[in-house]
């Protein structure tokens, strides 16, 4: 509780201090006569960026905020005399059976996405950092996933994991395995959406990762090789530990695209059956949107639900960086 | 206040947007219906995106337009799309004059407070089927008339059920029905397709089932609707009916019946432009109920309303326009291109003459009843999503059909 009000009172000042000391230096420089017409100006560069911010960040979260605290039915949403409810809404989520397994299942679908993303990420982007003949043309290759539209993406997964006529099944069945109701099977469904939803984020790995050791300069590996370090020990003593900035921001960013992640389960299952790969993101728009009667208020506030732990890991983000800056 | 204000602000926006694009705006004057930018047109939404100015829809638009001496300005809209944008319309002040909708949806515009009744709009309801006019009721009041109407049937292929040895004259209760699967599976054929996902589709392909087990939906798990929910789990049990139904939609589910594999699919009218493509010999039979009979299908189609708007003299106007929309010779034409079956019986009896295939249908939805029937309204949209959800657990094997419906009901009050 005490971050979130501490660090947005901070990065404003930072963000003013900023735009004082650049908007007073030039008038001491050039025009000393006039500070006022220059800070003027300088609010006018201003206006455009707060503008837009304002319109299109502060305002949707506000309204967010405040759709989560009324009690919204489709009359009220008309009318616009929804009442204040305050938390009633954050009951109702809680409450909900639903609540305890989307919980689960977001926890279980971002931990082992991240996880499996990383770690596959890493060990191509160690392997493609040895620039073997092809490796350009290989790299490309790896990042096709991210090149597809989501769209299409989860519906070939969902063709391919089909029951009956799926491809993977019948791979399966060439092979002698049993047919896996991978898509429709309430024990299976959370799996195939994360399989697909880490074949998706691996490329984003690599890239980020393979960038990072771009910078870790190679006389220390020259060195290491020297001093009679193997391959395995020059990775975890030299690799990971000069990769864990860019590591720590690549799981950041990760953590915020899998919590959210609601295109490829949607496609792939609707979060279904009953519920079993239902998570806050499928969860949230079921309340607003999947149904003919909307609940507006419960939807907004799985939303926010999510944007409050996404926060806290950007907090423990910015918390651990800086450590790492002191030290 | 609130209202007021924000209303003040879309009018000064459109204002402007309209001044800066230099269309016509001719001053439109002060008032609640300055909103329109475009005065003198009547505006008309429907959910036909895939008709376009040169349609036979637009021209009959244009031309009750004309009849009613305005001028029309048509916007088309995706269906889901539709209930979204008209409520977030009727939040402005904006509403289309006329609004042609989803029959489920219009319970909850109604609810919403969006819809003139028949008593204030004056339109004429007496020739329509009293079962499909009752999807457009709550609370004893009328919210518009019925476009046309869709409803679900069994198609099934002649060759495989010629292959399996089955007489489709046998099939008449869900017994012979189950029979006739078992039949078709041991000639090394598929049995059925229908679409159990999780979303209204869902409800919608089961509810013919449901009701035809005689079922009420205000009591998810009596014996009845159990033993629906088993007749579907017993056939995915036994292979007659494919696992992929609980992630099918209509149309992957038609998909699967086109292949040719399958000898029976549930699926509705708007599919027999596709089954003349098919390349083989269909047939059409209305869902059964449990102990013979027809089982009464869910009706499908749109409604015609006539959204509340700030100046009352608008909907005389509107009137005609809708009136104009729903006689006899116009429904006619209408319901051809979509594929429906008329509201009227005077109607439908021209359209069998025309085409006899379309008998079953006729048939089909006569027997039909809206979802949101029996003055459930606003109350269906929940009832539905527990239904869809009991079916899925059931089906997927989460839970007995016994338990998911206990689940369901309990979640549903």
């Amino acid at each position: 509780m005490n971050h979130t009000t501490q660090v947005p009172d901070r990065l404003p000042v930072r963000e003013e201090t900023g735009a004082a000391t650049a908007a007073p230096s030039p008038p001491r420089a050039r025009a000393p006569r006039r500070p006022t017409s220059q800070q003027w100006a300088a609010w006018a560069f201003l206006a455009p960026v707060t503008l837009y911010l304002a319109l299109f960040y502060a305002y949707p979260l506000y309204r967010n905020l405040d759709l989560s605290l009324r009690n919204y039915t489709v009359r009220s949403f008309v009318q616009g005399d929804a009442p204040f409810t305050g938390l009633a809404n954050y009951r109702t989520v809680f409450d909900d059976p639903t609540f305890a397994p989307a919980l689960l299942h977001t926890a279980v679908f971002t931990a082992v996405c991240l996880v499996f993303q990383y770690a596959i990420g890493l060990a191509l982007a160690v392997f493609f950092n040895q620039h073997f003949r092809l490796s350009a043309t290989l790299r490309a290759l790896f990042l096709v996933p991210w090149l597809l539209p989501l769209i299409v993406s989860a519906s070939t997964w969902s063709w391919m994991l089909n029951s009956d006529s799926g491809i993977v099944n019948a791979a399966l069945h060439a092979v002698g395995v049993d047919p896996v109701n991978w898509l429709t099977s309430p024990s299976w469904s959370l799996t195939s959406v994360i399989i697909a939803n880490i074949w998706i984020g691996v490329p984003f790995n690599l890239v980020v990762l393979y960038s990072g050791l771009q910078s870790i300069p190679g006389a220390l590996y020259e060195a290491a090789a020297l001093d009679g370090a193997g391959a395995w020990r020059r990775f975890w003593s030299i690799t990971f530990p000069l990769l864990r900035p860019v590591s720590a921001i690549t799981l950041l960013l990760g953590l915020v695209y899998t919590l959210k992640v609601f295109d490829i389960i949607w496609i792939m299952t609707k979060g279904g059956p009953a519920d079993s790969s239902t998570t806050f993101a499928t969860w949230s728009y079921q309340l607003g949107f999947g149904n003919l009667l909307p609940a507006f208020g419960p939807g907004a506030a799985v939303g926010n639900l999510l944007v409050v732990a996404a926060l806290v890991f950007g907090l423990v983000y910015l918390r651990v960086q800086r450590k790492q800056y002191e030290s | 206040m609130n209202r007021s204000t924000r209303r003040r602000l879309t009018a000064a926006a459109m204002t402007v947007v309209a001044v800066a694009t230099g269309t016509t705006a001719c001053s439109s004057g002060s008032g609640s219906t300055s909103a329109k930018a475009d005065g003198g047109a009547y505006t008309i939404w429907d959910p036909y995106p895939q008709f376009d100015k040169s349609s036979d829809w637009a021209k009959l638009l244009d031309d009750c337009g004309t009849k009613a001496g305005v001028k029309i300005k048509r916007t088309a809209f995706d269906t889901s799309d539709l209930s979204n944008k008209a409520l977030l319309a009727a939040q402005q002040d904006n509403s289309a004059d006329v609004l042609i909708v989803d029959n489920p949806v219009v319970s909850t515009l109604a609810e919403a407070g969006v819809l003139t009744t028949t008593d204030d709009n004056k339109l004429d309801t007496s020739k329509v089927d009293p079962n499909l006019l009752a999807a457009g009721q709550s609370g004893g009041k009328t919210y518009g008339t019925p476009v046309g109407a869709n409803t679900l049937a069994l198609y099934y292929n002649k060759e495989v059920l010629k292959e399996a040895g089955v007489d489709i004259g046998s099939v008449k209760d869900w017994k012979s029905l189950t029979a006739a699967l078992a039949k078709v599976e041991k000639a090394g054929k598929k049995g059925i397709t229908f679409s159990a996902i999780g979303t209204e589709e869902g409800s919608f392909q089961f509810l013919p089932w449901f009701w035809g087990s005689g079922a009420q939906l205000t009591d998810l798990d009596s014996a009845e609707a159990v033993s629906a929910l088993s007749l579907w789990k017993g056939w995915l049990d036994k292979g007659y009916a494919p696992n992929s139904v609980l992630n099918n939609t209509q149309t992957t589910s038609w998909q699967e019946f086109a292949s040719g594999d399958y000898a029976f699919a549930e699926n509705g009218t708007w599919q027999l432009a596709g089954a003349k493509k098919a390349g083989f010999d269909y047939g059409v039979v209305p869902v059964p109920n449990a102990t013979g009979g027809n089982a009464a299908a869910p009706t499908g189609g749109e409604f015609v309303t006539i959204p509340v708007q700030g100046d009352t003299g608008r909907y005389a106007t509107s009137q005609k326009l809708v009136s104009c929309l729903t006689s006899s010779e116009n429904l006619l034409v209408t319901d051809t291109t979509l594929s429906y079956v008329a509201p009227t019986s005077e109607v439908q009896d021209k359209q069998v003459a025309a085409n006899a295939e379309l008998k079953p249908w006729v048939d089909a939805v006569k027997a039909a009843k809206g979802r949101t029937s029996d003055d459930l309204g606003t109350k269906y949209p929940k009832i539905s999503e527990q239904l869809w959800k009991a079916v899925q657990s059931a089906l997927s094997g989460s839970k007995s059909p016994e338990d998911a419906l206990a689940t369901a009901q309990s979640a549903a009050k």
